[in-house]
């Protein structure tokens, strides 16, 4: 289901900026849930204590994953949940698949999981005939509409009301014309309460694993993880294997962070904590590799792996706010999904670095302080120098030389203007620049123009 | 090698120099919980509050909002005059399907986001607090911390095959960021408080 494009970043992005009135709303909307985050992190005094205690047990995580991963798996076990272990998607997939046909079972509900989608899952599961309905609403209106989500905390973020109803229209038979919010919920409501109460196994995804306690945290606001783990009767929870944090309390500090990171809420509706299977069922653990072990590996990007998918970084990026996550071709968009996917396959994500101002804003928000900009700006350099050249970055380079010669064109605040401004760092603080609102924007990295410049003037 | 074996090797062969996990007790400040504070977080989430002097007002309160045609539950014991119905007795949880209101205990309120703590024992079934179309939860005044962090500490080493915050009603904001309460949990959630000598009597949901 996911698109496979053969379009990189820009050419993705220019088809996104088609439609102005969508991209200006995106961008606005995205840019209201950053001013919501900010609003509620200014409400603690000691959120940047936070951020830095955030930092620091996710680093001592990924010092010492062996072990907690040993501990967590023993402490699972001891707890009845069984545990099994992924060394990249495809194993993943299979696992999920073997339990199924192991119960009968050939149709599931699942929750957000972005390890599924990064997994393919949906797709191989239908290819072998399990049918699979996602239940977080957003995720469910993209599935409905065969698309990928583009954002990974509000899936159909790119999407208007009217084309949801449209969409509702068509597969759960409501009028045509129908658009408002309250109706179309409510709508989805009887639609998966249905699909919940019919589900004999139920997949999630996993926000934190306790190594001491052998329990999992499933946050959600819709309570869509809740109602279908508790109402089947085999659990898969799918897990990359940095999910784990050391003990119990430290769900205090993430907890605190992620809601208000994420939409400026104080914490998710539910928090829900799975310990134990309930009576006569069953809990599945998958722990997934998938390439986070290289990741752990190279020095300059493990950081990546402290990434708790808050989406702040996404919210915050001048870039993503106005591509939409579909420019990005790969399951987590925005910042932090640039620095992950070229982990995963260098060539094919060679252009998503270059996605990126090097503004620092996403760093300046991410809950647990990882360097984002600055690791974009070093996958440039491991990308080129082997050999793999985004078109993008030809492509910005004779844009920027030809808006540098006509300094009207550079401050057109129409679609090439906003296009190319997306590829120049050296856009300033300017009232004509729609990329900036810069009385929030952190001050750009003193290197970044020139090096940028540099390394882009170059053939 | 089987992959548990390779992942383990490649995570020990490629995790950093260890580092020192943070002292987080430093959150912990001596601060008493706000109950008002609560109060007025969770109706800031679409929660509702009502001060009660006790079970009785809380079953009275619950009858005239919803009147007794309505199937509601409850596993509290002092709350069997709300219903006659046994939870333990229910064939499948599936049965649970058309209940209208539960209520349930919950051990405690947290003061800086509105959520109250319910493990496994207090709901009788998991599901039971997320598949009812409105739910309500009976706290005592006094047990509210200001914190997570405190909440963990309460929390603590205490078993629960499954515990969950909740705070308010289940909501989404999928549809162009409109906020839509009832997504697919319940469409209302009332938290009742025992206790609280200033404002009980004031019963009103
Ligand atoms: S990188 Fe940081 S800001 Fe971005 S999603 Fe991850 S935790 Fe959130």
């Amino acid at each position: 289901m996911m698109e496979h494009s053969t379009k990189d970043h820009a050419e993705l992005a220019l088809d996104f900026n088609k439609d102005e009135d969508r991209v200006d709303w995106h961008d606005e909307t995205l840019w209201f849930i950053r001013q919501k985050r900010d609003k509620a992190a200014h409400q603690l005094p000691e959120w940047e204590a936070l951020r830095e205690a955030a930092s620091q047990i996710k680093n001592n995580v990924l010092a010492n994953l062996h072990d907690y991963l040993l501990q967590f798996e023993r402490n699972a076990v001891a707890n009845g949940i069984e545990v099994h272990w992924a060394a990249d998607a495809a194993e993943h997939n299979q696992i999920v698949r073997r339990l199924l046909n192991e119960a009968n079972v050939i149709r599931m509900v699942k929750s957000k999981s972005m390890l599924t989608e990064e997994c393919g899952l949906n797709e191989y599961l239908a290819n072998h005939g399990i049918e699979v309905i996602d239940s977080d609403l957003g995720e469910r209106i993209v599935q409905l509409a065969e698309e990928p989500p583009s954002h990974i905390v509000l899936p159909c973020i790119h999407k208007k009301k009217e084309e949801i109803g449209e969409i509702f229209h068509q597969h759960l038979g409501i009028e045509a014309g129908i658009s408002d919010p309250q109706f179309l919920t409510e709508t989805a409501r009887q639609h998966l309460r249905e699909i919940f109460l019919t589900r004999r196994a139920a997949l999630t995804g996993v926000n934190f694993a306790v190594a001491e306690t052998g329990e999992f945290v499933v946050c959600t606001n819709e309570g869509n993880a809740d109602m279908g783990a508790h109402l089947a009767d085999i659990h898969i929870a799918s897990m990359g294997i940095e999910k784990l944090i050391p003990e119990k309390k430290h769900l205090g500090v993430f907890l605190r962070l992620l809601t208000r990171s994420a939409t400026g809420q104080p914490i998710t509706t539910y928090s829900s904590h799975f310990k134990t299977p309930r009576e006569g069922t069953k809990i599945h653990v998958i722990l997934v590799d998938n390439g986070r072990t290289v990741q752990l590996g190279r020095k300059d990007f493990r950081n990546s792996l402290k990434c708790i998918r808050c989406a702040a970084c996404m919210n915050t990026c001048p870039v993503y706010r106005r591509s939409g996550g579909h420019s990005y071709h790969t399951a987590v968009a925005g910042p932090i999904g640039s620095i992950l996917a070229p982990n995963l396959d260098m060539e094919k994500y060679a252009d998503l670095p270059f996605a990126s101002t090097l503004c620092g804003s996403c760093s300046n928000v991410c809950p647990v302080k990882i360097d984002i900009h600055e690791q974009l700006y070093k996958w440039r350099q491991v990308l080129v120098k082997n050999g793999y050249t985004p078109k993008a970055k030809k492509a910005g380079m004779q844009v920027m030389t030809w808006t540098l010669s006509s300094p009207s064109l550079y401050h057109t605040a129409g679609k090439v203007g906003r296009w190319v401004i997306k590829y120049a760092p050296f856009a300033v603080n300017n009232k004509l620049n729609p990329w900036y609102k810069q009385r929030d924007m952190p001050a750009s990295p003193e290197w970044s123009f020139s090096e940028w410049y540099k390394q882009n003037r170059q053939p | 090698m089987t992959s548990r074996e390779s992942i383990l090797a490649a995570v020990k062969a490629n995790q950093p120099e260890t580092v020192k996990l943070p002292d987080i007790d430093v959150f912990e400040t001596k601060e008493k919980g706000s109950l008002e504070k609560f109060a007025s977080v969770l109706q800031g989430v679409g929660g509702k509050v009502a001060y009660v002097s006790g079970y009785p007002e809380i079953a009275r309160t619950i009858l005239a909002q919803y009147g007794s045609d309505v199937r509601i539950v409850s596993p509290v014991k002092e709350l069997k005059d709300l219903s006659d119905e046994n939870l333990e007795d229910i064939a499948s949880i599936h049965d649970l399907r058309n209940v209208e209101v539960a209520v349930l205990n919950a051990h405690f309120g947290v003061a800086e986001n509105g959520a109250v703590w319910i493990t496994e024992n207090e709901m009788q079934h998991r599901v039971l607090p997320f598949v009812t179309q409105h739910l309500a939860v009976v706290i005592n005044a006094a047990a509210i911390v200001p914190t997570m962090h405190h909440a963990y500490d309460l929390i603590g080493k205490s078993t629960y095959g499954f515990g969950t915050f909740i705070a308010g009603p289940s909501k989404t904001a999928d549809i162009e960021q409109s906020l839509v309460i009832g997504a697919h949990g319940p469409r209302s959630m009332t938290v009742f408080i025992i206790g609280n000598d200033n404002q009980s009597g004031q019963g009103q949901v």
